[in-house]
Order: structure tokens, then sequence, then C-alpha cells
């Protein structure tokens, strides 16, 4: 395999809460084109750390770099280039879906916003949510809505904390299909959480283990359920939390 | 809290107001103009603090900041566009409410003549000021303050002379008013209707108190939001 260039570098990354370290100087790098799982218990440093990365939380110390440059030099070039959904950040409920994802377009300078949302609503089959308000939808409808958002500036990465909660099996599949899809057509690299080992190991090329704020273990979900002599990944997820006494 | 704030900013304003009335004799044709003029610009300041929090309020409410806040969008830029929605806002509100001071009392804005232009520019300045400021204390304390989003500018009616002239007030409140540009915004309005002579001096001291009051705000903006950035509280906002 080639080398790859590090879309994502971060080095001895820390954030401390006055006395609390919640993530400690991790280092880990992502990769152009991967899809790479950020996984670890509740409370671990995940959505801190995807914050840090978006200039959302300042780090208390370490370096973040994005496409090779330094978020506090490059914070414009950088957000533009880059999209964000969580399935806890929802967009203003008195607009209709459309002029949502129109208002995003602008904020992002996209070209041809009418045709974008026309394929991402044919993308995502909200089609005919286009013109309801944001504030009817039902959740799986909304994280729908939230994707479609998070693609509408053709990001280069995406950042997900847990897109997937609150979706039903069928359009979590989908969601993951269209991960997959973005990756190959798009070369889109992806840096997510969730807490669904299967998904997991489903579409990662690679995952990163934080517990307790420390990087734990890194490596393919192949290559970490043979290391830890385990079936699947959910059995690894489990010895790391609990130290291995399970 | 809030369920004094109205009654009690209303009665003191009204209070020192009574008390002018009663030093002139209530005389002069002047009243009406005086009264509604005051009015209808206190109104706008207001409104103008008022546009700008609630546009950063309502993102809050529907959990939208972080969004916001991952698009390219400048936090300047963030600034720039509360105060063009603003004047949007003022524009209906004030068409409105000229319309209806016009019909309801005959009373005609315009009579006060464009002169006071000056001082309608610096009263909304000063109000997007105040709003900011409100902004930056949400920013900080989540919606729990929203009561200063749609009250903040009635803590300082009072001691902008709105009503009355500054001298009806206690001497103490007095140095308070000086400080506000709102105060020489007034000041200098009631010194056109009531000599025809526009003030300078009024008009200088406005800007020179406006400028420090922006600076010192958008400095307190700026570094409120450092500091929810540093405490990782612009995700947890509610
Ligand atoms: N703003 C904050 N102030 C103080 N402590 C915080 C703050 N944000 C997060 N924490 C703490 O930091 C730790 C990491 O939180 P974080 O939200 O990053 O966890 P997470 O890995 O995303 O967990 P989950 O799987 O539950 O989403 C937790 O112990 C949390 O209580
Ligand atoms: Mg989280």
């Amino acid at each position: 395999m080639t080398k790859k260039k590090a879309v994502i570098e971060v080095k001895d990354l820390t954030k401390k809460f006055g006395g609390f370290t919640a993530v400690d100087k991790i280092s880990f790098s992502v990769f152009s084109g991967e899809i790479v799982g950020f996984l670890g218990p509740n409370g671990a440093g995940k959505t801190t750390t995807i914050q840090m990365l978006l200039d959302l939380v300042t780090p208390t110390s370490g370096m973040v770099r994005m496409f090779g440059k330094d978020m506090k030099k490059a914070r414009e070039e950088i957000l533009n280039r880059v999209n964000f959904s969580s399935a806890y950040v929802a967009m203003p409920y008195n607009l209709k879906v459309w002029e949502n994802l129109a208002t995003f377009g602008r904020l992002y300078g996209v070209g041809n916003l009418k045709q974008k949302i026309k394929e991402l609503a044919d993308f995502f089959e909200i089609t005919d949510l286009l013109p309801k308000m944001t504030g009817s939808l039902s959740s799986g409808q909304a994280t729908r809505v939230n994707l479609a958002k998070a693609l509408i500036n053709d990001p280069e990465l995406l950042l997900l904390d847990e897109p997937t909660a609150s979706l039903d099996p069928d359009v979590a599949d989908k969601t993951r299909k269209l991960l997959l899809q973005i990756q190959k057509e798009k070369g889109v690299t992806v840096l997510y959480t969730s807490h669904n080992m299967v998904e997991v190991e489903e579409i990662c090329n690679r995952v990163v283990f934080i517990n307790k704020g420390k990087i734990t273990d890194t490596g393919t979900p192949g290559e970490l359920v043979k290391k830890y002599g385990h079936k699947d990944l959910n059995d690894v997820f489990l010895t790391i939390v609990r130290g291995g006494e399970n | 809290m809030d369920i004094f704030f109205w009654p009690v900013t209303e009665l003191l304003v009204w209070g020192f107001l009574s008390r002018y009335l009663e030093g002139t004799g209530l005389g002069g044709v002047n009243v009406v103009t005086v009264l509604l003029g005051a009015l209808i610009f206190w109104d706008l300041l207001s409104q103008s603090q008022r546009a700008v929090s609630v546009v950063f309020l309502e993102e809050v409410w529907e959990r939208n900041l972080l969004n916001i806040f991952v698009t390219p969008l400048k936090i300047s830029e963030f600034l720039v566009s509360t105060v063009l929605i603003g004047l949007a806002r003022i524009m209906l509100v004030g068409v409105v409410i000229t319309i209806m001071a016009f019909f309801l009392y005959q009373f005609n804005i315009f009579q006060l003549g464009f002169a006071l232009i000056p001082f309608v520019v610096n009263l909304l300045l000063f109000g997007w000021a105040i709003g900011l400021f409100a902004t930056a204390i949400i920013l900080r304390f989540g919606s729990a303050a929203q009561v200063l989003a749609f009250g903040l500018t009635f803590l300082l009616q009072p001691f902008s002379a709105v009503f009355y002239p500054v001298s009806a007030l206690p001497q103490m409140a007095q140095y308070i008013a000086y400080l506000l540009p709102s105060t020489h915004v007034f000041e200098g309005m009631r010194q056109v209707i009531n000599t025809g002579v526009f003030s300078w001096q009024q008009l200088g001291w406005t800007i020179i108190a406006n400028v420090v009051f922006i600076s010192l705000i958008l400095w307190f903006f700026y570094s409120m939001f450092a500091n929810v950035k540093e405490q990782g509280r612009l995700m947890k906002l509610d």
C-alpha cells in the first residue's frame, strides 16, 4: 500500500476541564480515503476530541493539523473542506427542510445549490420532506436531513458523532452503504464515533480505541479481533474497556 | 426576579417623568412631541437590542449553534449578520410605530427634522451593543439568562433620561446617566425640539460614549466566546 496523505494529524492533544483530564495526550492520524471508527465507552473523550478538531473546544495543549494546516491559522479554509453531523445537533425547526439545506449551502458557498439539494434529497430519500417544517420530522428523518446537510459542501472530511443513533435498521444500513459509497466514489475521509460494533466492523478500515482520555489501541477491526483472540469487535470493546477482566 | 422587573422600572420612569412635568407646569405644546418622540426613539433602541439577542437565542433554542460554528463563517460575519437582521426588524417596527403615532396623535416624527438622523444611528448602534452584551451573557450562562435578551434596555431606561432631562435624576444617577450614549441622544433630541438648535456637543458625547461602549462590549463578547470554547460549553448550551 502506498503511503497516503494524512488528513488529520493529532499530536499530544490534551483537554482539561478544571482539574479533570478528559483527553490525555492523544496522538493519531487519519489518512486520505479512510473510514476510521473512534470508539470508547461513555465519557471516554470522543466528543471532546471531535469538537477540538472542529475548533469548538479549545485544546489545553497539543497539536491538531488538518489537510496539513494549522486550525488556528487556516480555520475558514479547513472548515470549508470539512463537515460535521451528530444526532445531538439540530437545525432550525421553524424553517422548511429545503430552506435549511439552502441556508447551509450558502454558508459554505456552494455553487449550483438547487441541483445539489436535489441530488442529496434523492440520495437520502428525503425529497418528499423538503417542503416540510424541520421541526415536524421524526428523529430518523431529521438524522437523514442532518446527513444531507453534512454533504452539502462536498466535504473531503466528514466528522460524525454517533450519526446512526436513532436510525431504524433500514436507514442505518442505508447510511452505512452511503458512507462506503461516498468513500469509494468521492474519496471522502470519515472519522466517526459509534457504539454499534457490528456497524463499525462493517464499514471501518481502521478503529482507534479511547478510554478515560487515553488511546488504548488502534488497528483494523480484523487485526484487533485476532490480537485479542475474540470472535468479534464487540468482545474486543469489552476487553479493552474492562481492562481484560471479562 | 423578572416579575418585578417591568413594574419597578416603569415606576421609576414614570415617577421621574411626573416630577419633571410638575416642575414645568405642564404648559408647552412640545410635551406631546417630546414624549412621543422619546417613546419612538426608545423603541428603536430596544428593538435593536432585542433583535440581536433574540437571533442568537433562537440558535441556542434550536440547538443549531454547532452547525453554524462548524461552517467557515467567521464570528465577525455572524455579528454583522445580526446587525443586518436587527436593521430589517427595526425598519418594520419603525414604520408601524410612525404611522400609528401619526394617526393616533397627529404626531409626525419627520417634523423633528432630519438633523436627528445621526442621533438615531447612534441609538441603533448602542442598542446593538447592548444586545451583544446580552448575547455574551447568554453564551456564558445559557438561556437561563434570557430575561436579559428581552429586558436589558429597561434597566438602562431610567438612567437614559428618555422622558425627562438628566437634571430630574438624583445626583448619583446623573453620573451614570452621563456615561450612556443614549442619555446624550435624548438630551440632544429635546434640545432640537425645544430650541430648534442642533447640538453638536451632545452628538460628540454620544459618539465618544458609543465608541467606548462598543469597544468594551466587543472585547467582552470575544473573551466570553473564548471562555466558552475553553470550558467546552458551546456544545452544552441550552
Ligand atoms: N464542558 C465540559 N466540562 C466539564 N467536563 C466535561 C465537559 N465536556 C465533557 N466533559 C467530561 O469529559 C469526559 C469526556 O466527555 P465526552 O463527551 O468527550 O465523552 P464521549 O466519549 O463522547 O462519551 P459518549 O459516548 O457518552 O458520547 C466526560 O467525563 C465528561 O463528563
Ligand atoms: Mg459523545
